[in-house]
């Protein structure tokens, strides 16, 4: 069934986003991520235009985020001092961003920034997570890990500012979390995530987090940035598509549920393999697009 | 000056003389862009009071078009510059969002290229696709055109094959006007021009109006005229789809 998407104006098939939005829902239920970074290039591919991918899928995410924190909250791990700390970097982050993809668009370079950053990003993250769980995989048939020290101290520990962080049992500088949270708020602008997929292992390597709050915490102010993504994208560039938000979320609440509950029956280690190949993936198809030479090397700008 | 004047009411006077040359109608003056809409097709007909050969130009709402062109830099292709035809005084206007064509005969047997030309019935030539000499030298011109129109008709939008109007017996005639799903929206003017031999007898030119409707023309308008208040809605929309999901898989 097609529909046209009034944002967007093109017409798309209407179950292919419900799937697309409980498959990626699945996902991120089983992996405790939040989808964004598989969403957008997905829907980029699909032929939205990358800034209404961007823009629609913060107010996508602000949805995933509501629903999952509220879980959280009810477990109690949910550090709002620490959330408002990282939010107010973020919120910052994201105004900035939403500028920058302004001035981006206006001078014609948004979609290699998008695509760019995506390379850059899924490419870490892939990678990462690939060497991570064939190291797990090695582990759990070797001997015991070596347990190192809870905490190690550098330089990040003389900064200014100390704060004390009951929750997350931490005393550190308020300039991090700040600083975290501005770096993720950029990316949330601009690539249209929440940001989870960078947030949580800064949270767990740069400030030290206990794992158990981590997913609670970062999905609280992902709320917030994500919220205030999608109202200076409305408002600055108009580019949320709400009906695309509707269709791609009520697939993925959906799926999201369905994941989580498959997520506890399977094994760890060769799932996280498997998403670390599929995040490869998409990172690879959209470097290979960008240095294929374009059967045109013309195209259409802006039409207004 | 003096003589345009004197043209123009030669043919004001000329007109009356002969009883309407020329008749066109459209099947219908609005296409409306709903929720399924993928493309119309506009039937054009109309009758002439003498033999000859028709040509039909459909030229949508006129406005600035931005090319860019791509170099690869590190391996990576990336825009590098860019241009922008637009109006430009005193003769040339922005340029065209669709353009089509039909014509009853290949044009080259209808009328001299000159007279096609001045009529806007030959694409390369229009007015409106020039780019003035401080912009770009004439070569730079000829690709940047080149590729707009290209770009243009790869989006369906610059129709450059001409399509056949048919007649039926000496005066009827009639075409089909495509317009595929991405059309822009705003006021089109359909030309249709009478030759005969060689010269142009008559002309009409009627509008067509493309346009959102419904559910899909509101959420378009309030986002771009009341962006803020959109944007509130937006995240009140996903705050609560969020709480239900929330609410409604706790239970179950």
């Amino acid at each position: 069934m097609q529909i046209y998407l009034p944002i967007a104006e093109i017409s798309v098939d209407a179950f292919l986003l419900l799937g697309l939005g409980g498959a990626i829902g699945f996902l991120s239920g089983v992996f405790g991520v939040g989808g964004g970074f598989l969403m957008t290039p997905i829907l980029i591919f699909i032929g939205i235009p990358p800034p209404v991918a961007v823009g629609t899928e913060a107010n996508q995410i602000v949805a995933s985020s509501v629903s999952g924190v509220l879980a959280h909250w009810r477990r109690g791990n949910v550090d709002f001092k620490m959330g408002g700390v990282l939010l107010l970097g973020g919120l910052v982050g994201s105004t900035f961003g939403v500028w920058l993809f302004a001035v981006l668009r206006q001078i014609g370079q948004i979609d290699l920034v998008i695509k760019l950053s995506y390379v850059t990003f899924l490419g870490i993250i892939g990678a990462l997570m690939f060497v991570e769980s064939l190291r797990a995989m090695s582990r759990r048939r070797g001997s015991a890990p070596n347990r190192g020290k809870l905490h190690k101290h550098n330089w990040i520990h003389g900064l200014p500012l100390k704060m004390r962080f009951r929750r997350s049992k931490l005393y550190i500088s308020a300039l991090l979390p700040v600083g975290v949270g501005f770096c993720v708020g950029v990316l949330s602008a601009i690539m249209g995530v929440g940001g989870g997929f960078i947030m949580v292992p800064a949270m767990i390597y740069l400030l030290g987090m206990p794992t158990a709050v981590v997913v609670g915490t970062s999905l609280f102010q992902i709320i917030f940035v994500t919220a205030n993504v999608t109202f200076l994208q409305a408002y600055a560039n108009q580019t949320v598509d709400v009906v695309l938000a509707i269709l791609l979320l009520t697939g993925a609440v959906i799926g999201a549920q369905f994941g989580a509950r498959a997520g506890t029956k399977l094994r760890g280690e060769q799932l996280r393999i498997l998403l670390a190949a599929m995040v490869l993936i998409v990172c690879g198809k959209l470097l290979f697009d960008l240095t294929l030479t374009p059967s045109d090397i013309y195209s259409l700008g802006l039409s207004e | 000056m003096s003589r345009a004047v004197i043209v123009f009411a030669v043919l004001l006077c000329a007109t009356p003389l002969r009883a309407a040359p020329l008749v066109v109608d459209l099947s219908n003056h609005l296409v409306a862009i709903t929720a399924g809409f993928a493309g119309a097709e506009v039937l054009l007909f109309g009758a002439v009071d003498e033999p000859g050969d028709v040509v039909v130009v459909v030229r949508g709402p006129a406005r600035p078009i931005t090319m860019y062109r791509k170099t690869r830099i590190a391996g990576i292709w990336v825009n590098t510059a860019n241009m922008t035809f637009e109006k430009h005084p005193p003769k040339n206007g922005d340029p065209p969002s669709f353009y089509a064509i039909a014509s009853s005969r290949p044009l080259d047997e209808i009328a001299p290229r000159r007279v096609l030309s001045r009529n806007g019935m030959i694409l390369e030539e229009l007015d409106e696709l020039r780019l003035p000499g401080a912009k770009a030298s004439k070569n730079v011109e000829a690709e940047w055109r080149a590729a707009l129109i290209r770009n243009q008709e790869k989006a369906g939008l610059y129709q450059t094959e001409v399509k056949r109007v048919g007649f039926l017996g000496d005066r009827l005639f009639r075409t089909r006007l495509i317009l595929p799903a991405n059309v822009p929206t705003g006021v089109y003017r359909v030309e249709v021009v009478l030759f005969v031999d060689g010269h142009e007898v008559s002309a009409q030119t009627t509008p067509l109006f493309v346009s959102k409707i419904g559910v899909e023309a509101e959420i378009f308008d309030f986002a771009h005229q009341q962006s803020a208040w959109y944007g509130v809605i937006a995240i009140l929309v996903a705050l609560v789809a969020g709480w239900l999901a929330h609410v409604a898989f706790r239970k179950a």
